[in-house]
């Protein structure tokens, strides 16, 4: 818990971070850094502690040891929705949408304003808010969808809104945990041309299976195994160090 | 309130009250090992699970009168066969609202609250109609009467310490069964991922039903033993429907050991506090102190912890 | 600043105004005070059928607890109205005149400090309100807070009413006991037993509950009123949007809970009593079916179920005693069954479409009306909302 180094030049730095259910480590004395800017792609395998990581990070579950600090703020001990207003947004593993509300009111219900009881009571739908919505959803592709009821989306449409969802909040660090899973080609492509753009000005953790779409995207690749760090580095690196070839890549 | 007794007598009191607990204790164990096995391991509420209970309290009535008037020679081991009949025609009618109603819910665990709920009402008037009104009490066999002196204070009923071996009889089989037998296994497996299960070639829905057959089935051996100590009535069942429930909330749904010692915590302080205060009081405080407790510690006493 | 008409979609007004005429011009037309009264009694366990609605069918917390602040409220003006007619001269035959006489025939001789101040108007409207709202944020908090919800809030607040009847029952000397606080007369020496009364009490109970609708139609249509719904659907997504979700689910708790008391204590004024029959698990089950017949998700239903289902209540154990229960049991099952939307899913499936054209003159809605038949969107697009054309 005593890190005494000072990050302040990264915009996340994980020191140490363990967590442990029933003994078990699912992350284990982790060291992990975000440039501001930065497209960070973890991969590797199923039960490597991938979504750990990003659970960790949003507050979803509590470390057993080690500090998270963003822009050198302590994050684990933050509640969850203190993390979301620090600026760090989360996209779920399956689309995690407003199905019985609109695509306009999924977005507006992101809109970060009117957080508390009383501002959700006064809360007004203004030029600002509706400008801002009908912004975001044709960044995400569903400008002609305002109206739709969220249910009706496709998949894909669906982890688009989730996304949009969240660049309304405006994160400086938004983690989607596998994006592009269940899209079809054309989608996925859409979908990594999404995420170039929206790079600009914030950074982006993504945790993916899709080598190719990591290929795409990825400015720098961790390998986690087993809770600790395979590997690190740009994606030619990473992909030619045996290490990884051996426990996740294949041969 | 300790102060007009004296030591000796204190400790004759707790002894006694110790006791009454007990058989209270059996009473909320098979009342809540059926519960816990509906609600811990399918996630949905049966609010009409006392009913069960007292349709096994009826039955048992049945084949009490049934053998009195016509097979006397067999008074005295009547109780064995009632049981095994509670069991069935409770775990029957269960099979059959799992199948009508049930089945249909299994993702909205609130709705079937309610549906039981109305489920209850309809089985309380029904044996309001069939059974009338009025309480009916099971004559005993001569063994079972009578009680056992401990000290010249302390006395045992005989019928208590049968139904406390009953419980522990029937726990034991559930453990086994839950834990250490296939079916108990492909349940749970369903509890877990209920697509996988189906996918390994489980078939989810016979389990479901036989799950919830059992449970129902215990609630009917529960309410057995529950005639050799109170007498029934049409509306018996739902006086015990909230405290179990806070049992099986309290133990840690799904933790059979849990559910056991929630029960034994609760119906001692309830049955302790009940020679000094009002029953009413001793009720609301234990109660109470329950309900405070999951305020504090809403995952209960006995539950692991998981990774999500 | 409100703009009327996002606040209220034609059907909503148009529901508004038939409920205004169906209260206050048919039925006080059509029924002797008697049965006017018996209405005015329903219409009091609309109340808390609406917070429900608000609190379960839209943000899916389920209390099966609604009776213990219908109770606080009912005991509330209960214990006012009470000391006002227990005045020294009037129980002169007690052994200690000028209390209670639930209180004498306990051997209680001095008036409990709780009791005190319900000796005033003010005090007793006033604990009306605050009384169960406080008590519903204790509760919403501890719960809330520590994320405990669905069946386990529900087994709680189930066993919170189980808990204060007893203590209401066991407490005779304090409560009135099982019988309650019976014998209430006046209320500021008018007597509230005369069918003047009765009129008025009516027409107030009415005006309240239609001013309770237009507030909570206000809520509903809030940001406030979606992000319950997007609670009830996903709830860590609301969190991880920056949402403090249990202070909205405090927040709509302790609203149910005080719309609750306004109707126990309207319930204590046009009754004349108030007892624990209210307030246990019985009566706090049966409120929710009022809501469910109603559709747990319409306010407008809410009142119509609860007509419903006490009109039928009344009508059936009156005549079929034992097959009241029966009947009641059958909704139960029905009504989560067959069906979930209720009374106003019947309407928004087979009437509303022919309301829209043959009062509005609009033609029948496609695009989301084909869509979750549990929901349709609260949401009426503004011009300014529509995507560009």
């Amino acid at each position: 818990m005593n890190t005494v180094t000072n990050n302040t030049d990264f915009l996340l730095a994980i020191e140490n971070l363990t967590v442990s259910f029933d003994g078990f480590k699912a992350v284990n004395d982790l060291n992990l850094y975000v440039d501001e800017n930065e497209i960070h792609v973890i991969i590797g395998p199923n039960g490597a502690g991938k979504t750990t990581v990003l659970d960790l990070i949003c507050g979803r579950t509590k470390a057993t040891d080690g500090s998270i600090k963003f822009r050198n703020r302590e994050l684990t001990e933050m509640r969850e929705h203190e993390i979301v207003r620090e600026g760090v947004g989360r996209k779920f593993q399956n689309p995690s949408i407003y199905e019985d509300l609109t695509v306009f009111e999924n977005l507006e219900l992101s809109f970060p304003r009117g957080r508390s009881v009383w501002g959700a009571l006064s809360f007004q739908r203004d030029a600002e808010v509706t400008g801002r919505v009908r912004e975001i959803a044709e960044m995400v592709f569903l400008d002609t969808l305002l109206d739709m009821q969220a249910a009706l989306l496709s998949h894909g449409q669906k982890q688009w809104l989730e996304i949009g969802m969240l660049l309304i909040q405006d994160p400086e660090l938004l983690m989607l945990d596998e994006p592009v899973a269940g899209m079809s080609v054309s989608e996925r492509k859409q979908t990594a041309k999404l995420l170039n753009e929206i790079t600009k000005g914030r950074s982006v953790m993504v945790v993916e299976h899709d080598m190719k779409f990591v290929e795409d995207i990825a400015h720098r690749v961790t390998v986690l195994h087993q809770g600790k760090i395979l590997s690190e580095g740009s994606m030619a690196k990473v992909q030619s160090d045996p290490k990884v070839i051996d426990v996740y890549l294949g041969h | 309130m300790f102060a007009d007794y004296t030591w000796t007598e204190l400790g004759s009191i707790f002894a006694m009250q110790g006791f009454a607990g007990l058989i209270l204790f059996s009473v909320f164990v098979l009342m809540a090992l059926g519960l816990a096995i509906i609600f811990g391991q399918m996630g949905v509420i049966n609010m009409a699970h006392g009913e069960f209970m007292i349709l096994g309290a009826y039955v048992t009535y049945l084949c009490s009168n049934f053998v009195e008037a016509f097979v006397p020679a067999l008074f005295g081991v009547y109780f064995f066969f009632a049981m095994i009949l509670a069991f069935f025609t409770a775990g029957a009618l269960g099979a059959l609202v799992e199948w009508s109603m049930i089945r249909h819910l299994y993702r909205r665990p609130l709705d079937t609250l309610l549906a039981t709920w109305g489920l209850s009402l309809i089985l309380q008037q029904a044996y309001r109609s069939i059974f009338g009104a009025r309480e009916v009490g099971v004559t005993l066999p001569d063994w079972l009467l009578g009680s056992v002196p401990l000290t010249d204070i302390i006395e045992i009923p005989i019928n208590g310490i049968f139904v406390m071996v009953l419980t522990l009889v029937i726990a034991v089989s559930v453990y086994f069964l839950m834990f250490r037998s296939r079916t108990g296994m492909q349940s749970r497996a369903v509890v877990q991922n209920r697509v996988m299960a189906g996918a390994v070639g489980i078939n989810t829905e016979k389990v479901d039903r036989m799950t919830f057959a059992l449970g129902c089935g215990i609630a009917g051996v529960a309410g057995s033993a529950f005639t050799m100590i109170g007498s029934t009535g049409p509306t018996a069942g739902q006086l015990y429907i909230v405290d179990t429930f806070l049992i099986v909330v309290f133990g840690g749904a799904a933790s059979l050991l849990g559910t056991i010692a929630s029960s034994f915590a609760i119906s001692q302080a309830q049955s302790t506090m009940e020679f000094f205060l009002s029953g009413s009081m001793a009720k609301v405080l234990t109660l109470l102190t329950v309900v405070g407790i999951l305020m504090l510690r809403p995952e209960g006493l006995f539950s692991a912890k998981i990774r999500r | 600043m409100i703009n009327l008409k996002s606040f209220m979609a034609r059907q909503d007004v148009l529901a508004l105004l038939i409920l205004a005429a169906l209260l206050f011009v048919v039925m006080p037309m059509s029924m002797d005070i008697f049965r006017l009264n018996l209405i005015g009694k329903y219409l009091t366990y609309a109340f808390v059928a609406i917070g429900l609605v608000l609190c379960w069918g839209k943000g899916g917390i389920l209390s099966l607890g609604q009776g213990v602040f219908f109770g606080l409220g009912g005991y509330c003006m209960a214990m006012y109205l009470k000391l006002e007619s227990s005045t020294p001269e009037a129980t002169a035959i007690q052994s200690t005149p000028g209390i209670p006489d639930f209180m004498d025939w306990n051997q209680i001789t001095e008036l409990p400090w709780f009791w005190e101040p319900f000796n005033s108007l003010t005090f007793t409207l006033v604990a009306i309100l605050v009384v169960p709202a406080l008590f519903a944020f204790i509760i919403g908090a501890a719960m809330f807070k520590r994320r405990v919800g669905g069946v386990y809030f529900a087994i709680i607040t189930q066993a919170i009413a189980a808990i204060l009847t007893i203590l209401i029952i066991g407490q005779q000397g304090y409560t009135g006991g099982v019988n309650g606080i019976t014998d209430l007369r006046t209320l500021k020496g008018w007597d509230i037993r005369s069918d003047d009364a009765k009129y008025v009490l009516y027409f107030l109970n009415g005006a309240l509950l239609l001013g309770v609708l237009v507030l909570c139609q206000f809520v509903l249509k809030s940001k406030l009123g979606r992000l319950l719904v997007a609670l009830r659907d996903k709830e860590d997504r609301v969190r991880f949007s920056g949402y403090d979700v249990a202070n909205f689910k405090i927040f709509v708790f302790c609203f149910a809970a005080v719309l609750s008391a306004i109707g126990g204590a309207m319930f204590t004024l046009q009754v004349g009593f108030m007892s624990p029959s209210f307030v246990g698990i019985v009566p706090s089950i049966e409120m929710v079916i009022f809501c469910a017949v109603g559709g747990r998700l319409s306010i407008f239903g809410a009142v119509y179920g609860t007509l419903l289902v006490n009109w039928a209540k009344t009508t059936f154990s009156e005549t079929f005693p034992e097959l009241w229960l029966f009947g009641l049991g059958a909704l139960f099952i029905a009504v989560v069954l067959v069906f979930p939307n209720g009374l106003s899913g019947l309407y928004r499936s087979y009437l509303a479409p022919h309301v829209d054209r043959w009062i509005f003159r609009k033609p029948p809605e496609g695009g989301s009306s084909g869509a979750d038949p549990l929901d349709t969107p609260a949401f009426e697009p503004e011009p300014a909302a529509r995507p560009a054309e």
